[in-house]
């Protein structure tokens, strides 16, 4: 980190967001979990195996299409916990509270929050509150923390992505990023969109239990799904080829996303997750896939290459090439 | 809002015989010019150098507003965001770009109300909303957006604001061109010119500097038929020796172009000489205020005259927008300038040259 302060950037989940982690952050707390970068530690406690995973929740506007900040949080740290291969089980809560917040406001998110919990089969075991005065923080803030237990047979990691595996998404990019836009002040617009937010933690396990092999499970927030296929680029020191004809987006995401000049592959999702598997799994896989609620639209989008590690490229469609790079810059701040 | 044009004109097996086309035609060496930075941008997107032959060098031109503002304009944003009272508007490409001792995004880490707007109509509504401030518009834009700026100032006469003024940063297309054809060193085969743009001036804009230089010049949509489209037409003017002046996007551009922005932005602006970034003056390629709006010209309300800085060391844009370097023969590429710590705008905005380079290539 070269700046002087902290910038909007900071928070992307692309380039920059990278460099104060590793520049800043993980110097000063070294160790061997932090390390590895998963979206949540694994941890061996006497013998089990724990997914632990924390997350704070910022989004702006707290209500839009679909959701709200409290199934996002909710949801969020499941499936974060999901994607180190753990079925999540217990969560907390944190809430930072502007003044002033309409008490129905915050009744409505705990509600929310409560429903997502059962539907999702986890408790939400412990908790804290803090208010702060007006104008201190906007409307209010939540951060969640989960566990859960890792079989002991699995280990999935975003460095365990090998040449050949295929590449299998859960669905259409970029829906929770597109939601949240065309509810934010100064530029709503009228639109069909909703938040993607969803758990996946019983879409993890079934696959999980079906004996396929799973080399990686990661789900493409902050940052989108161009953010994410690099990092486990990077993390698995692979090269990624990607289809531009099979990623799955639906027409008034890519129609929004052309008129205001986002690319979809940068936009935040939150109920989806991309599975790496080995090309002898990976039809089953899909299949598994695409019978779990949340998972109909799921597709193959492409391949572990030997070649050029580190690196994502897309095939487009009109028989060129390019690469995909992590995102740089923020395209959307405050998003969850 | 489903947008059905985009299947049609990213059609691949329509790509792939242009392309094909392409390869049968493409005899000389040829050096083309795409203008507009969004082209720029659907360029590397669609991977369309990666399938043109090798003969073929594309280059990009002066058409992203942002790389082309000069040092001091920059200077000019940062000094409104330090003075008290001021909400400086802009749009979101602007933030980084690095002034000479700092930038809009770390005078808003610092505590500056900088606001990123979508639309010159958003710094209208929050002027209207802090009568108590002053909220100063950053001006950057081609014609493609001077109407609309133009628009805004009439609003603001409307409404009596008061308290809204703009800094304008505005250029004109056709003089850059003509000024490229007249720097030295400077070899360029054909031009593929702005989509955008185009639709407001009109096809008409550049009769002039076609006639007076005989270059290959095309207009071009911005989907990957429309430019390969566009790239096939310049080579074949290139291989059978006959320039023209052609619109290959008759859908949206017409001979004379938008008569109505056209009249709305000559209502309230006039042609005045601008400094561009890396090229440096140009006569008669900027606008500014006309007298009778200057209580909404912000440089004459708060006094503001930058001098005019040196770009910043080692920076090579002004030489990258004028396609006498490509980014990576920039010695800051990659090095010292990356989009994360940009040294240029080329490298700043999500339609510089540099950062397009740096993303897809």
């Amino acid at each position: 980190m070269i700046e002087e302060k902290v910038l909007l950037d900071h928070g992307s989940g692309g380039k920059v967001s990278h460099s104060m982690f590793s520049d800043l952050i993980l110097p000063l707390f070294e160790n061997p979990e932090l390390s590895k970068q998963d979206d949540g530690a694994t941890l061996d406690i006497e013998g089990t195996k724990l997914a632990f995973s924390t997350d704070s929740y910022v989004v702006d506007p707290i209500f839009f299409p679909g959701g709200n900040i409290g199934d996002l949080a909710v949801n969020g740290t499941i499936n974060d916990i999901a994607m180190c291969g753990a079925n999540p089980k217990f969560i907390s809560v944190g809430l930072i509270i502007e003044e002033g917040l309409p008490v129905k406001d915050l009744k409505k998110i705990l509600e929310t929050m409560a429903v997502a919990a059962k539907k999702a089969g986890v408790k939400i075991v412990t908790g804290d509150t803090k208010v702060v005065p007006k104008g201190k923080a906007d409307k209010i803030f939540i951060n969640t923390s989960g566990i859960g237990v890792i079989p002991p047979h699995i280990d999935v990691s975003g460095s365990n992505a090998k040449p050949g595996d295929k590449i299998i998404i859960s669905g259409t990019i970029a829906d929770h990023g597109i939601a949240i836009l065309s509810s934010r002040e100064g530029l709503k617009f009228d639109s069909e969109i909703k938040t993607d937010s969803a758990p996946l933690n019983g879409m993890v396990q079934s696959i999980i239990q079906s004996e396929c092999d799973i080399h990686v499970l990661r789900d493409p927030t902050r940052g989108g799904l161009g953010t994410t296929l690099n990092e486990i680029a990077l993390q698995s020191g692979v090269g990624m080829n990607i289809n531009e004809l099979s990623l799955p987006i639906r027409g008034a995401v890519q129609g929004t996303c052309e008129l205001l000049g986002f690319d979809p592959l940068y936009i935040a999702n939150e109920g989806k997750l991309i599975a790496f598997v080995p090309e002898k799994d990976s039809l089953k896989a899909l299949e598994i896939i695409q019978q779990n609620e949340f998972g109909k639209d799921a597709v193959i989008i492409g391949e572990v290459t030997k070649k050029d590690p580190g690196r994502v490229f897309l095939q487009t469609r009109i028989g060129g090439k390019r690469v995909i790079d992590m995102l740089t810059g923020e395209q959307l701040p405050r998003i969850c | 809002m489903v947008l059905k044009y985009i299947e049609e004109y990213r059609d691949g097996t329509l790509a792939r015989a242009i392309i094909k086309k392409i390869q049968a035609v493409s005899k000389k060496k040829l050096r083309l010019m795409e203008v507009c930075g969004t082209h720029t941008t659907s360029i590397f997107r669609h991977g369309i150098r990666s399938v043109l032959p090798e003969c073929i060098t594309l280059l990009s031109g002066p058409g992203c507003p942002v790389c082309v503002t000069a040092q001091k304009d920059i200077d000019a944003f940062v000094e409104f965001s330090r003075l008290d009272n001021v909400i400086v508007t802009t749009f979101g490409d602007l933030i980084k770009v690095p002034g000479s001792s700092s930038s809009l995004g770390k005078e808003k880490a610092a505590g500056a109300d900088v606001r990123i707007v979508y639309s010159v109509f958003d710094a209208i509504t929050i002027a209207r909303e802090n009568k108590e401030k002053e909220v100063v518009f950053c001006g950057v834009g081609f014609e493609t957006t001077i109407p609309t700026i133009a628009g805004g100032i009439l609003m603001g006469i409307q409404e009596k604001l008061d308290n809204f003024s703009i800094y304008s940063a505005n250029k004109l297309t056709p003089p850059a061109l003509a000024a490229l054809m007249e720097t030295d060193g400077v070899k360029i085969d054909g031009f593929i010119l702005p989509g955008h743009v185009s639709v407001i001036t009109g096809t008409n804009a550049y009769r002039d500097t076609f006639e007076k230089y005989n270059i290959p010049s095309v207009i071009s949509g911005f989907e990957p038929i429309d430019i390969l489209n566009t790239i096939l037409l310049l080579i074949q003017q290139n291989e059978v020796g006959k320039p023209a002046l052609e619109n290959a996007y008759p859908r949206a551009v017409s001979d004379q172009g938008n008569e109505k922005a056209k009249l709305i932005m000559n209502q309230i602006f006039k042609v005045c000489n601008a400094t561009w970034r890396g090229i440096g003056d140009i006569p008669l390629s900027g606008m500014s205020l006309k007298k009778e709006y200057e209580k909404f010209d912000a440089a004459i309300k708060f006094g503001m005259d930058m001098p005019d800085m040196p770009e910043p060391k080692g920076c090579a844009c002004g030489e990258i927008l004028m396609g006498l370097k490509t980014p990576e023969q920039c010695g800051l590429y990659k090095k010292k300038c990356t989009p994360m710590t940009p040294v240029g705008p080329c490298m700043v905005s999500s339609e510089g040259s540099c950062a397009a380079f740096y993303r897809y290539a």
